[in-house]
């Protein structure tokens, strides 16, 4: 059963910057997941970034200034939804902060933060949503809980519940998945040896599970997770979770699958 | 003890390629992290304690030159003398004086981070006294010569055959391979350093306004005999650590050695009331409470008031994955870890420490599993925050920043610039990946880039569904 035009509620995708260039297909993926949980989708032309580089490097004057541009280009939405714990956390938790002196901006900021939420918690908590019929993804995978989605967010058990209804996946958890995967945004590159010697703990963890895959919800660690894993040729393959949930992880993975020849 | 904060970069970098201490980190962090989870689990209150904790130590700050005035008036009324010491120097000159005044010759020190933060050794040595540190491990790296790499376990960056071979070294007799051998020769060593010793060191955990109490906790025992046995018992301490009521102080006893070692309780919860009273069979002649600021009063004014609720359980440091992965002497000062992230730029100044704040991802785990629930990743972002209006942080980040910043606010030029990123990237990547480009050394020296495909999701998503 279908729900009636009237009743669906309009959702305005928070396209993230790594999702924007890196991987569109997550954001297709996010669009059709939340279309056949009877969403009306949109992508409002006047968003760019949430602004947390912004923020974690300590300018807050920026990170403000984005955070009134998202205010602004999204209040309009019955939700805002975006593929990224961490992105998300931002518009949830840090606006209301960065705005608290502005007494307008802050009740603005607060309204927007009630209804923003990650993609699959919004999937599983809000809509209660089924995954689209007849997906299958005939794969052994492990999963990285993302920092920001676990610990701002709470995003634990939602990605595990909608992957258990995928036709042929078998989850196998990791050691320490809640463990940083040494990403960390502008971390990674302004430390990049212990950025390494993390994702390489990381990369331990998955490869002695022995799955095939590894999935998360945040293109950030997937990208570093997946960078390593193709830097040391070891044959595990990266998805961002929309993408199986999908039905729209049959293409290679983050950074190819390691079996082409260079 | 010089600060070496600003060489962390460098430090971190050797620490990862140290063998024996990428072992000795990894044996902690398994340790500490089980055995906490599993304390914290038997007691379905955990989470309600850690709330109450924050309250108590909340109120306590708010209110703390009331508890610290009746903390005075307590230890005076028991026979003891509080001093006051504004800073490092004040506080290793108020010690001094007490132990040239004894003519002190071999003074015992139990465990105290305090006493690293006002550099009490050096002073003491640099005045003809011998100082014994009798907790193992403090004791491990005295013989070293090394400063402590964390804050309740000084030792945790030697693996055992490396104290096999500092204690061969140092006691000349021959090398012991188990741990009982070697905790028992330290014992022999230790023991004649108790009796001969004129003047006891120790740190403070907890100080009991009600009563005037210090309490320390130990699992060795040597912080009894080192304030017992003396003839003076000074203690050293800062001054959030009072607390009102014997009752409020078993409350963060039970959350302190569940969140530090994993254990229900130490070894030894030791009170100390002033000096011996006629009659008692031991304790000291004298009892002084040297009660550091350092910093303190200007954080409790401030927006870090938080960090003084800390209760130095370590808790943080064993669930970082930066100190995890470096260990504590990367850190360059004495506190280490997330906790001494947020301290070390307070007390020792923000451009001495630049890189302790932005060497974290955020990952939040510290905040996770404080016993007193202080947002350390907030505070490390906050003094981020310092770092970049007085212009302490490097200027091609401030330049990036507002560079950034004029693109992301003009969505259409911030649009263009991800189509170009998209489509360059996808031209220099092969097979889905990039293995090396100019400026991105800090990402591709060790990992791949992934390739984009060539369209952003945005230029896709108009071509298929017409711009709205």
């Amino acid at each position: 059963m279908s729900a009636t035009p009237a009743s669906r509620p309009r959702v305005g995708l928070f396209a993230t910057c790594l999702m924007n260039v890196f991987r569109p297909n997550v954001g297709f993926a996010a669009v059709k997941l939340l279309e056949e949980a009877g969403c009306v989708v949109e992508v409002p032309d006047a968003q760019t970034c949430c602004g947390q580089p912004g923020f974690n490097s300590g300018d807050y004057d920026s990170a403000r200034a984005l955070a009134r541009q998202v205010i602004a280009a999204f209040e309009g939405y019955d939700y805002v939804v975006g593929p990224s714990g961490s992105c998300m956390a931002t518009i949830r938790h840090d606006y209301p902060t960065l705005l608290a002196e502005d007494p307008e901006w802050k009740a603005r900021a607060d309204r927007l933060a009630a209804k923003s939420h990650e993609l699959l918690s919004f999937l599983h908590d809000v809509l209660g949503a089924k995954i689209p019929e007849g997906v299958r993804f005939a794969h052994s995978a492990t999963y990285h809980d993302s920092c920001s989605g676990l610990r701002s967010l709470g995003i634990k058990g939602q990605p595990r519940a909608l992957l258990a209804q995928v036709d042929g996946l078998a989850l196998r958890e990791m050691a320490d998945t809640e463990v940083c995967c040494g990403f960390g945004g502008t971390f990674c590159v302004k430390y990049p040896e212990i950025s390494t010697k993390m994702v390489d703990d990381k990369i331990r963890n998955a490869l002695d599970t022995g799955a095939e895959v590894v999935l998360g919800g945040d293109l950030g660690c997937l990208m570093n997770i997946a960078g390593r894993l193709r830097r040391i040729n070891a044959p595990m393959r990266v998805f961002h979770t929309a993408e199986v949930l999908a039905g729209m992880a049959s293409g290679p993975g983050i950074a190819g699958d390691g079996k082409e020849i260079d | 003890m010089e600060i070496r904060s600003r060489e962390f970069p460098k430090r971190a970098v050797f620490a990862i390629h140290d063998a024996n201490l990428q072992q000795a980190l990894d044996r902690a962090r398994d340790g500490f992290i089980g055995t906490r989870a599993a304390r914290a689990a038997e007691l379905p209150e955990f989470e309600q304690l850690r709330e109450e904790a924050k309250n108590l130590k909340n109120h306590i700050l708010e209110n703390l030159d009331f508890y610290l005035e009746k903390y005075e008036a307590a230890v005076t009324a028991a026979g003891g003398h509080v001093h006051w010491a504004r800073d490092a120097a004040e506080a290793r000159r108020i010690i001094l004086d007490i132990c040239k005044r004894r003519e002190a010759r071999t003074v015992c020190k139990g465990k105290s981070m305090i006493s690293e933060e006002i550099g009490l050794n050096e002073a003491l040595i640099d005045n003809g006294m011998e100082v014994v540190e009798t907790d193992l491990g403090e004791y491990i790296i005295q013989l070293a010569g090394e400063p402590p790499s964390h804050i309740i376990a000084p030792a945790v960056h030697k693996t055992k055959k490396q104290i096999t071979e500092l204690f061969a070294h140092s006691h000349n007799r021959p090398p012991k391979d188990t741990v009982p051998d070697l905790v028992n020769e330290a014992r022999e060593v230790l023991r004649g350093k108790f009796f001969a010793a004129d003047i006891g060191i120790t740190g403070g955990n907890f100080l009991i306004a009600e009563t005037g109490s210090s309490l320390i906790v130990t699992n060795e025992g040597n912080g009894d005999l080192t304030q017992t046995l003396g003839k003076v018992h000074i203690v050293t301490t800062s001054i959030e650590k009072v607390v009102p009521t014997l009752d409020d102080v078993t409350l963060l006893l039970r959350l302190l050695a569940r969140s530090a070692t994993g254990q229900e309780t130490e070894s030894y919860t030791t009170l100390s009331t002033g000096p011996r009273r006629p009659g008692d069979l031991d304790g000291p002649e004298e009892y002084h409470v040297v009660l550091v600021d350092n910093g303190r009063s200007k954080m409790l004014a401030g927006r870090f008031r938080e960090m003084l609720r800390c209760i130095r359980c370590g808790a943080c440091m064993n669930h970082c994955p930066v100190y995890g992965s470096v260990g504590g002497h990367a850190y360059g000062w004495v506190y280490p870890g997330p906790m001494g992230s947020v301290l070390t730029p307070l007390i020792k100044g923000l451009d001495n420490a630049y890189d302790l704040p932005n060497a974290c991802t955020l990952n939040g785990r510290c905040g996770s599993v404080c016993p007193v629930k202080i947002p350390l990743p907030d505070l490390l972002r906050e003094l981020r925050h310092l770092q970049h209006q007085r212009e302490i942080s490097p200027p091609r980040q401030r330049h990036a920043l507002k560079l950034w910043r004029f693109a992301a606010t003009r969505p259409r030029l911030y649009r263009l610039g991800e189509r170009i990123a998209a489509r360059a990237l996808a031209l220099v990547g092969k097979h889905h990946r990039i293995h090396s480009l100019p400026l991105a050394g800090g990402w591709t020296d060790t990992r791949d880039l992934p390739a984009p495909a060539g369209k952003t999701f945005i230029d896709q998503w108009k071509a298929r569904r017409g711009q709205k």
